[in-house]
């Protein structure tokens, strides 16, 4: 019964699930981990592969737990493994959700409002920051995002467009530089 | 301090701030966004649709769920996505919104694994992808500054956010510690700035 792979998945990222403090790029390194090293149920190679799968896809890149899954047992382990990796966060934050709406208003709850605010600022511009290190295409990178900044925020343009014209220009660029 | 006091019905129990809307709108809106938010950065994404896009809340109500579900663990948009559809629809809003974020990006990655060695290896497909990620770092960003303008009113606030910046930023120190020191000093001074004023 505990050899079971679904039961294995349940086991690795129902933890995982509540540890992800700071996101899920907070448990990735201990997912490649699980995975890879002790459970084998994908290849080192693999899992960057569908890293990089997931990262292209719209949507939460912790979706590569699926991806596992899927590897692991199929279907139901691509389910079970997506839900035992969101399941447990998300009923936390609709638990405190909900007392956050019965007790709107209430001082206590805009005294850490405003004091949680600050805090959620810096985060944001740390890791719009810490994206911006780390991409491909240095300079050019750097252009187009701080392009991309300026006209999202001075208009009302569906950002969609934007990273369309972002693809598009590498792709001008990469024809006579060499870019990524 | 121009703080207003803490009993005004300005942006807290105000009905106007935040339209209760309906479950099939609600759907519609989260599973536009995610099917469209390319490139990560989806929180900017959930941003531009909910807030300027529909109106259905204020800039200061999301950055608020935006700030709780990054304190707590769990997919930072997943947990966005709860905390707006909850807020926005109830219980099965809150779940709406979850799956909207979820279901379609998986959808499309179950497409995309089939043939997904042959394409995203070639060179074209790096290239366009370098593209999209840099331009979203734009949306992020955009964010993070209506954000930070916010703080930007008074000294504390202002303090608490470049702390933030610097310690999680520059310093690169891992936002658990960040948060557990600065996150008490920060809604400390907020309480006690409260009770000095009342």
């Amino acid at each position: 019964m505990r050899n079971h792979p679904l039961v294995q998945l349940m086991l690795v990222f129902t933890p995982l699930s509540l540890l992800a403090f700071g996101g899920g790029q907070a448990v990735l390194t201990d997912v490649r981990h699980q995975s890879v090293d002790v459970h084998h149920w994908v290849s080192n190679s693999e899992f960057l592969s569908d890293y990089v799968l997931t990262r292209m896809a719209p949507g939460p890149t912790t979706l590569i737990v699926s991806l596992v899954g899927w590897k692991a047992y199929g279907w139901l382990g691509a389910v079970t493994a997506a839900v035992a990796i969101f399941l447990p966060s998300s009923l936390l934050v609709y638990g405190v959700a909900h007392i956050w709406e019965r007790q709107r208003g209430a001082p206590w709850q805009v005294h850490v409002e405003r004091g949680l605010a600050p805090i959620a600022a810096g985060m944001l511009l740390a890791s719009s920051y810490n994206l911006m290190r780390a991409l491909e295409g240095g300079w050019v990178a750097w252009a187009v995002a701080l392009a991309v900044t300026g006209v999202l925020v001075f208009s009302k343009i569906n950002p969609l467009l934007m990273i369309l014209a972002g693809a598009l220009s590498f792709l001008a660029i990469g024809h006579f530089w060499r870019l990524a | 301090m121009s703080s207003p006091p803490v009993s005004s019905p300005t942006a807290q129990a105000d009905p106007e701030s935040t339209a209760k809307v309906g479950l099939v709108q609600l759907f519609a809106a989260f599973t536009r966004i995610g099917t469209t938010a390319f490139g990560g950065g989806i929180a900017g994404w959930m941003m531009r649709e909910i807030v300027d896009r529909r109106g259905w809340m204020t800039a200061d109500d999301f950055l608020t769920g935006m700030a709780m579900s990054q304190a707590l663990p769990g997919v930072n948009v997943v947990n966005l996505a709860i905390w707006v559809g909850y807020r926005l629809g109830g219980s099965l809003g809150a779940l709406i919104a979850a799956l909207g974020i979820i279901l379609p990006a998986a959808a499309m990655i179950a497409c995309l694994a089939g043939f997904f060695n042959s394409f995203a290896h070639g060179h074209l497909a790096h290239l366009g992808f370098a593209g999209a990620a840099a331009a979203a770092i734009g949306l992020s960003l955009s964010m993070a500054l209506r954000a930070g303008r916010r703080s930007l009113r008074k000294l504390a606030p202002c303090l608490v956010m470049a702390a933030t910046f610097v310690t999680a930023g520059l310093l690169r120190v891992s936002i658990i510690p960040v948060v557990l020191v600065l996150g008490p000093i920060s809604v400390g001074y907020q309480f006690w700035q409260g009770r000095r004023d009342a």
